[in-house]
This record gives C-alpha cells, sequence and structure tokens, in this order.
C-alpha cells in the first residue's frame, strides 16, 4: 500500500499536464489563499472595531456561532445551483468552492480577532487613553500588538481549515488536490487516493507548522516573559471556540 | 439543476416525507455515535492529564495532528482497512472530536478556583466525591462548550461520509444525488436540513447547559457584555 502510494507519487507522468500534483497543488493553494484572504478583509476590520468598541459584540458572536454551524459542503451545493445561474463558466466550480471557503474562514478570524482585543488589559487602554492617545492609535499601537498572537492564532486555524477543506471542491467540479481522492474512489485507484491522502495532509501540516511558528514570532517579547499567567489557558479558546463544522 | 424547474420542488419534498424523515433520523445516529464515543475517550483522557500533566502535550498534539487531516482523506484512508462499514465513518467522526473534547474537558477542570477545590477537601471530601460534586458541575460550562464545538462539527462531517459510499445514508445522500441528477431540490433538502439540524443541536445543548449551571447565568450574561 505505501510502496505503491510512493511509486504513484514518484511517477513522473504524475508531475506534469492539467492533472499534473504541480497544477493541482496551485489550484488547491490559489483559491484557499483568495479564501483566506477575503475572509480577513472582512473579519479583521469588523473583529477589531467590535473588540476596541464592545459594540454589537452578541451579534458578532452569534453570527459566528451560526456560521461554525454550517457545513462547508452545505455551503457548497447551495451555492452551486445559483451560481451557475448567473454564469455557467464559472459558476460550476470556482464561484462555489470560492465562497464555501470564504465562509468557513470569517468565524475563527472574526471571533479571534474580537476576543484577543477584548482580552487586553482595560488597565492598559485607559492609561493609553490617559496619556493622550488617539483612538486609532490606541487600536494599532497598544491593542494589536498585544492581541497580535491571539488574533494569528485566528487566521491559523482559519487557514488550515480552508487547505484541509477545499478539497470537497473537487466534488463540483473543481480541481486542486481533493481531485486525487474524488477520482481515486470513483475510478477505484488507490494508489492515487492515497497519494492525495498524503498530499492534502501533507500541506494542511505544512501550514499549520508555518503558522505556529509565526505565532511564536509575533507574540511581543513582554508578553512571552511573563511566565504562566493563570488566564493564558483562556486566552488560547478563542481558537478552540472557532474550530468549525464540515471541512 | 437546470432553469426550466423550480429551484425548490415543494411536490417532490411533500411526496417524500419518508424518506427525508429516515435519512435524517441516519444522520444524527451517526453524528450522535460518534459523539458519545469521543467524549467518552476524552473525558478518560482528561483524567489522565488532570492525574499527570505531563500527558497533557502528547494527547493534544496527537489529537491535533489527527485534526489536521482532511476529513475526505481520512475517510478514504480506512476503506481498505474497515470496507464500507459504519466503522469507517465512525472512526475518524469520533477522532475529529477528541481535540476538542480533551482541550474543553480539561481547561474545564482547571477553571475550578483553588480555593473551591481546597474548601472540599477541608470538607473531608474523598477524591471521587470532590471531583463528581465539586470539580464536574463547576466545569460544566467549558465541557459543553466542547460539545456544542464537536457536536455541530460532527454534524457537519457526516455529510462528507456520503461521499465515500452510498450506504451511510444521511443528509449527503440527497445531496450527492441532487448533483447527479441536476436536481436542485434534492440539494437544498439535504443542505439546508444538516444546517437546520447542526443549529438545533446547538441550542438544545445551551439548554442542557442552563439547566445544569442554573448558578452561572448571572455569571454568564455579565461576561458577555
Amino acid at each position: 500500500m505505501i510502496a505503491d502510494t510512493l511509486a504513484w507519487l514518484a511517477d513522473p507522468a504524475h508531475w506534469q499536464g492539467t492533472d499534473g500534483i504541480p497544477t493541482r497543488l496551485v489550484e488547491h493553494v490559489w483559491i484557499s489563499v483568495a479564501a483566506v484572504v477575503v475572509a480577513l478583509a472582512i473579519a479583521l476590520p469588523l473583529g477589531a472595531f467590535i473588540g476596541h468598541t464592545g459594540k454589537g459584540a452578541g451579534l458578532a458572536i452569534n453570527v459566528a456561532n451560526i456560521g461554525r454551524a454550517i457545513p462547508s459542503y452545505a455551503v457548497l451545493v447551495i451555492v452551486l445551483p445559483i451560481s451557475l445561474r448567473f454564469n455557467p463558466d464559472i459558476g460550476l466550480d470556482v464561484i462555489p468552492t470560492f465562497t464555501a471557503m470564504t465562509v468557513l474562514a470569517i468565524p475563527p478570524v472574526l471571533v479571534n480577532a474580537y476576543a484577543g482585543i477584548r482580552e487586553v488589559d482595560r488597565d492598559l487602554v485607559e492609561s493609553a487613553r490617559g496619556m493622550g492617545m488617539r483612538e486609532r492609535e490606541i487600536l494599532t499601537g497598544v491593542e494589536l500588538p498585544i492581541a497580535l498572537p491571539v488574533v494569528v492564532g485566528g487566521i491559523r486555524t482559519a487557514a488550515v481549515q480552508v487547505v484541509a477543506t477545499a478539497t470537497l471542491g473537487a466534488v463540483v467540479a473543481y480541481g486542486g488536490l481533493g481531485r486525487y481522492l474524488i477520482d481515486g474512489i470513483a475510478r477505484n485507484e488507490l494508489d492515487r487516493l492515497f497519494a492525495g491522502v498524503v498530499l492534502v495532509a501533507g500541506l494542511a501540516l505544512l501550514v499549520e507548522g508555518a503558522f505556529a511558528l509565526l505565532q511564536r514570532r509575533l507574540t511581543s517579547p513582554g508578553l512571552r516573559e511573563s511566565g504562566p499567567r493563570p488566564f493564558r489557558r483562556v486566552a488560547e479558546l478563542p481558537r478552540g471556540a472557532s474550530e468549525i463544522a464540515g471541512r | 439543476m437546470t432553469d426550466d424547474r423550480p429551484l425548490i420542488d415543494w411536490t417532490w419534498i411533500v411526496e417524500h416525507l419518508d424518506d427525508i424523515w429516515f435519512r435524517t433520523g441516519q444522520h444524527l445516529s451517526l453524528a450522535l455515535i460518534s459523539v458519545v464515543a469521543g467524549f467518552a475517550i476524552s473525558f478518560a483522557l482528561a483524567l489522565l492529564v488532570l492525574r499527570d500533566r505531563r500527558a497533557y502535550g502528547p494527547i493534544t498534539g496527537a489529537a491535533g495532528v489527527l485534526y489536521t487531516i482532511p476529513s475526505l482523506a481520512l475517510f478514504a484512508a480506512l476503506i481498505p482497512i474497515t470496507g464500507l462499514s459504519t466503522l469507517t465513518a465512525v472512526i475518524p467522526l469520533t477522532l475529529y472530536t477528541l481535540l476538542i473534547l480533551v482541550r474543553n474537558i480539561v481547561a474545564g477542570f482547571d477553571a475550578v478556583p483553588a480555593e473551591v477545590r481546597e474548601a472540599a477537601d477541608a470538607m473531608g471530601m474523598t477524591r471521587l466525591a470532590r471531583l463528581r460534586r465539586i470539580e464536574l458541575p463547576l466545569a460544566i460550562p467549558l465541557i459543553v462548550a466542547g460539545l456544542r464545538l464537536a457536536t455541530v462539527s460532527t454534524i457537519g462531517l457526516v455529510m462528507v461520509v456520503t461521499l465515500i459510499g452510498n450506504n451511510f445514508g444521511g443528509l449527503g445522500l440527497f445531496i450527492k444525488e441532487g448533483i447527479q441528477a441536476f436536481f436542485a431540490t434534492k440539494v437544498y433538502v439535504g443542505a439546508l436540513l444538516s444546517v437546520g439540524l447542526a443549529v438545533l443541536a446547538d441550542v438544545v445543548l445551551v439548554r442542557v447547559e442552563r439547566g445544569l449551571t442554573p448558578w452561572a447565568r448571572a455569571r454568564a450574561e455579565r461576561a458577555v457584555g
């Protein structure tokens, strides 16, 4: 089994053409990056605003909770019939996959941006205000740097989930690495199937590892050296709290 | 999904209510079995961690690696081993709940204030009595938070199971058949019911938590604001 999979992966024929690993990898990464970037553009400013002002927190939590309950597969197929009527060219593959991945990525980014900024010590914010800092300066100069590890934690969850879930795009005719899984099952080719498993899992672990590293780098040294604080674990909760349905 | 048919064909729905009901039940039971099994395993693992902290890193690390593997890939990987049996569906679904549940159960017990624990000891409670009557009730909010996540995500994942084999049924089968036949109504029945099921499960668990922790309501309302 393992030997077959390795042989499949090593076969030069599988490294070229429209069904080759490089093409599928690019498709997979492209749609993932696009979805995460759009999700960031929507959720980061919103989360930062809610965290800073405290306005609309209940709404944000509810939206994130509902978003979490919607399986990606459901989003994919709900969008499909509509986008197909709207644009037959990309309505069958790109639009449903992209929409589902964006919907998947928004809640963890939103919840962590909100929670990260909300958790910043209010005394700190008050003293920044007392020093005469403007609201915008407080957000970018005090709250964001302190909240950064939690915020990046949300992006990490979103990115890993999107990379893992983008495989579902293959169900609706999109390419990506999921192609090998779907085709492997359909054609009963176990080596193709397992090569797909290895590639997707490997990519997801790579993204997870890269973000873990980034998160450590971005933690302000002042926070890193303060030792085990009793509420550290609670600060990690938003990551857990945003782990989502229907990958 | 051709243009001449409406997106939702109500006659089809009315004629197939039995089928819809049956598959919804299938869907729910697969999710339920997995979450219950996952909770049992996670609770045991969490107790292990509470006895010996050094176990936390390896356990959550291993569960984290499992969690990162895409569901479609894990289901597919099990086919040569367990065939197209229920186990092929339940094993990955159960494994996916572990990370969320272990983390939340441990965090729940950790959130019990040390003074409360000491007071229980001072009252002469045995370790088991302290766990059952003091720590467990206080840990419930975080444990239920974990259960909500696990349940909701499992209900979503059951949809993916259908891609592996038709005999698992569930609401995913409507979607699969709907796509194959270009029949939007089937797709929507499967997709919307699964969303509804997930939201409903979430609401039920919130109610359960409120029922189990009447004292926490006032505190929770303050914390949200």
